[in-house]
């Protein structure tokens, strides 16, 4: 186990150096600088804008600039962000729970909708629960995240008033964040209705950021069922008199689980492109929003720093998953 | 018994209940829909108006301010002012009496009074005061973009409630300078505390203003919370909670207005605009935004240096059609590079009839034929022209009925600004301005003076009338005289056509029923002070 461990740390190193040149170079491909950008049509003089170049130390050759990236990002120094003048990894840490705690919901509903509804579908092959599961499937997976956001709130913020609109908890409730998980922090406050205004108020977005992986996972599972389920073990099992549900449960979802897991890794890449928008919808003061914010406001130190954060993020998401790999089907440890 | 004890537990808890509900209903909270998180809480380092309605709008005050809903200045923190014979000295004569926030990290021990003034100032003007250079990366963007480096020789206190400004050249905007946001006057006593203590840069996350509103907390992207400064100088606001829900999309914030979850909403969807006419919960006010959409001419190129050529041109553009099909009905004809609300906007002069057939005739007196250009456009969305591809598209297919071949060229927003300056620049560029300090002079001299050609001047237009009269407006400072010259240097832009003035927008600002009072401000911001709730 360790050996494979250390194997699959090996290839994120070179990955992990990889991903810094790519967030390095990819914003400076866009065209124009930051500094004109923040100029807007005012605009500036030769002489300032130069100077406000090399203040930020973007007039040096790029290589020396990426030189004195990688020397900052070995002493763990993200970088103060060129618009709000905060430090890159500071505001990263405070708006990064926001994410994680609507992608957990998020996943969490995809996969405890989707997991069961896909073999369902598989053990009831043809029937029309099953074509209307794919149907539901495929509409779920090409629906545009923002039509979808706004139908849900339309629907039941506006017309039937069931759910709040948007943001992460009334504006009633005022408490410093301690971990920065709406759950957790309105339990922790101990303000009445606190931890039911946040729980209603993660209702909309888990739906629409949910809404891809769970379709996602929904196929994913239905095929997986029905390759394993015509294996010849499961037959065997089955002529062995075992019980349906065991069969099902137990020997066929295993491993099925296989591709399921690896969908649902690669699903957490997913989630973040999806928080963009959700989180714009939404008014989630995640890190989907302050990306997009940063790209358009040529701010390189956030956008460098974001990226490979959420890069190294990844990275860890899909290590764990290739270690659960592991545990759940020991062939795959073994023949690597 | 123990019926009888839950029954007197009810009552207890309902007569709490009532207690806490009455409390609730006492504290009157506003909730603002923002568009977006503030960049910071020093105005002086941005030009956002998004930080700016969540720093110097509310926060903090300025020796001059903007009356309310209007363009003209008034007294605040200076109560009066003289300016000498010569121009060159501006004298303020400060309020006494004005308190500063109290807040977590500061008890302020005295008054406002010059130093505050001189404080605020020279941290700006002089590069080695102690707290220029304290936030990494700040720049004094507005000072600087204003000129005030060139323009400010030294502020100077006379005594604790006098200061003097001189300046290096007659300047009449200077007031109008000073009502501006990055003018806000901060607390030298919370500097120099914050400085003792390490940590001068607070000054910058943590404000202290003298403002109607202090700042209580801000979660970015999320919600920013201020409370009424309850010894605000002209008495405390009549909401005591205002609270900034930041909710970027504009269909959104309807949403929430609707479902009453916020008051006022900025930036509403022009697709919503109808419903929100007929909402019953819903006062749609609207009002010209302070700014002017504009297809610049290169007066410095042929034949666009012949003004019979660019009024040709002009008369070839059907600028109803670019209203309806642009703006959707959010905008309006300008036919002046001022918008009406600046005072000096000449409603005499008559804007070039849309005729495609004289614009014909024209261009052939002039022999010119056969004509290909380029007509700019913009890539980006801006207040003064929401779709400048589709613009573009329109000015297109009116040039070509007219005989001229237009080309639509765009680069990247930053690209565009820097290719837009030169001076051989090769056809009439889609742009605009939003006005900064409500001063005639800062459309007129910025846009159309001789010293912006290769700047900020698109038309690179330096035609001596023009120049004479906006140079005599700078430096007399009776408003009376600066209005008959701006008027007339209105009438010399109309006959010379620089431009092709084609719209200001309409701002759209839909506020709840029980909202008393907000006023729509001409430069964009968001004001809550003197608003109440009903």
């Amino acid at each position: 186990m360790l050996t494979f461990i250390l194997r699959k740390l090996g290839v994120i190193i070179p990955t992990f150096v990889g991903v810094t040149l790519i967030a390095f170079t990819f914003i400076r491909l866009l065209p124009g600088d930051p500094v004109l950008v923040m100029a807007g049509e005012r605009g500036m003089t030769e002489e300032r804008h130069a100077r406000l170049m090399a203040e930020f130390g973007f007039d040096k050759p790029i290589i020396v600039q990426y030189g004195h990236y990688l020397n900052d990002l070995m002493h763990g120094n993200f970088g103060v962000s060129i618009v709000t003048k905060q430090p890159v990894l500071e505001e990263f840490i405070t708006l990064f729970p926001a994410t994680v705690e609507l992608s957990l919901c998020a996943i969490l509903f995809a996969v405890v909708v989707g997991l069961p509804v896909g073999m369902i579908a598989a053990v009831r092959r043809g029937t029309p629960f099953d074509h209307t599961v794919m149907a539901g499937a495929l509409t779920g997976y090409s629906m545009p995240i923002f039509w979808w956001g706004l139908l849900l709130i339309i629907m039941f913020s506006g017309i039937l008033g069931w759910t709040p609109v948007s943001g992460r908890i009334s504006l009633m409730y005022f408490f410093e964040p301690v971990t920065g998980f709406m759950l957790i922090d309105s339990l922790l406050s101990g303000q009445q209705g606190a931890f039911k205004s946040a729980l209603t108020h993660l209702i909309l977005p888990t739906i629409v950021l949910g809404t891809i992986p769970l379709a996602v996972i929904a196929r994913q599972t239905r095929s997986a069922m029905l390759e394993v389920l015509s294996e010849d073990y499961i037959r065997t099992a089955r002529a062995k008199g075992l019980k349906p549900s065991r069969v099902i449960g137990l020997h066929a979802l295993r491993n099925a689980m296989i591709p399921v897991i690896t969908v649902i890794g690669l699903q957490v890449g997913v989630l973040f492109a999806g928080a963009i928008l959700t989180e714009t919808i939404f008014s989630w003061p995640g890190i989907g929003k302050w990306m997009v914010d940063s790209i358009f406001r040529r701010d390189y130190t956030s956008v460098q720093g974001g990226l490979l954060l959420i890069a190294v993020i990844i990275m860890v998401v899909n290590l764990i998953v290739d270690l659960l790999y592991g545990l759940i089907n020991p062939r795959i440890r073994h023949t690597e | 018994m123990k019926p009888m004890k839950r029954k007197l537990l009810a009552a207890v808890c309902g007569a709490s209940l009532l207690v806490a509900g009455a409390a609730a209903v006492q504290a009157k909270t506003l909730v603002f829909c923002s568009e977006g998180s503030p960049e910071g809480f020093n105005p002086a380092f941005y030009t956002a108006g998004t930080t700016f309605d969540a720093s110097s709008r509310a926060i903090f005050n300025r020796l001059v301010e903007f009356e309310r809903g209007t363009t003209k200045i008034g007294p605040a923190l200076a109560e009066k002012w003289e300016v000498s014979d010569d121009g060159l000295e501006y004298t303020f004569h400060l309020r006494k009496g004005v308190k500063f926030h109290t807040t977590k990290e500061f008890t302020p021990s005295r008054d406002f009074n010059a130093d505050d003034v001189v404080f605020s100032f020279k941290r700006q003007l002089d590069k080695e005061h102690p707290f220029h250079g304290v936030t990494e990366g700040a720049e004094y963007e507005y000072f600087n973009g204003m000129s005030m480096p060139d323009l400010l020789k030294d502020v100077v206190k006379v005594d604790d409630y006098t200061v003097k400004f001189i300046l290096n050249r007659p300047e009449a905007p200077m007031i109008a300078n000073l009502g501006m946001d990055f003018a806000s006057i901060h607390s030298k006593e919370y500097a120099d505390k914050m400085m003792a203590a390490g940590m001068p840069q607070a000054i910058d996350q943590k404000p202290v203003g003298t403002g109607p509103f202090q700042l209580v907390a801000y979660q970015k992207d999320a919600v920013i919370r201020y409370k009424a400064h309850p010894d605000y100088w002209d008495g405390k606001a009549a909401i005591d909670d205002l609270v900034f829900a930041i909710t970027p999309d504009p269909s959104v914030r309807y949403q929430k207005l609707k479902a009453g979850e916020c008051h006022v909403m900025p930036y509403p969807n022009p697709a919503d605009l109808e419903a929100m006419a007929s909402d019953p919960d819903v006062n749609l006010l609207q009002q010209e935004g302070l700014n002017v959409g504009y297809l610049a001419y290169n007066t410095q190129v042929a034949p666009f240096d012949n003004p019979k050529v660019r009024k040709a041109l002009n008369m070839a553009i059907n600028k109803e059609a670019i209203l309806d099909a642009v703006f959707q009905g959010a905008g309006k004809v300008a036919k002046n590079p001022i918008p009406p609300t600046i005072w000096s906007y000449n409603d005499a002069v008559e804007d070039d009839p849309y005729d495609p057939e004289a614009a014909k005739a024209m261009l052939e007196a002039e022999k010119v034929s056969g004509l290909q250009m380029k007509v700019w456009a913009m890539p980006v969305q801006r207040p003064y022209n929401p779709n400048a591809r589709r613009m573009a598209e329109l000015i297109q297919a009116d040039f070509a009925a007219v005989g001229v071949d237009a080309e639509i060229v765009s680069y990247e927003w930053g690209e565009y600004l820097k290719r837009s300056k030169d001076k051989d620049r090769d056809g009439a560029v889609l742009l605009g301005w939003t006005g900064d300090n409500g001063d005639p002079d800062n459309f007129l001299a910025v846009l159309l003076g001789c010293d912006g050609v290769g700047g900020s001047n698109r038309a690179n237009f330096c035609y001596e009338p023009f120049e004479e009269l906006i140079q005599k407006a700078k430096v007399v400072s009776d408003i009376e005289e600066r209005t008959k010259l701006y008027e007339q240097a209105q009438v010399v832009f109309k006959e010379q056509a620089p431009w092709a003035t084609i719209a200001h927008s309409v701002v759209f600002k839909p506020v709840r029923k029980e909202v008393v009072d907000f006023k729509i401000d001409p430069f964009g911001g968001h004001i809550f002070y003197g608003v109440d709730l009903k």
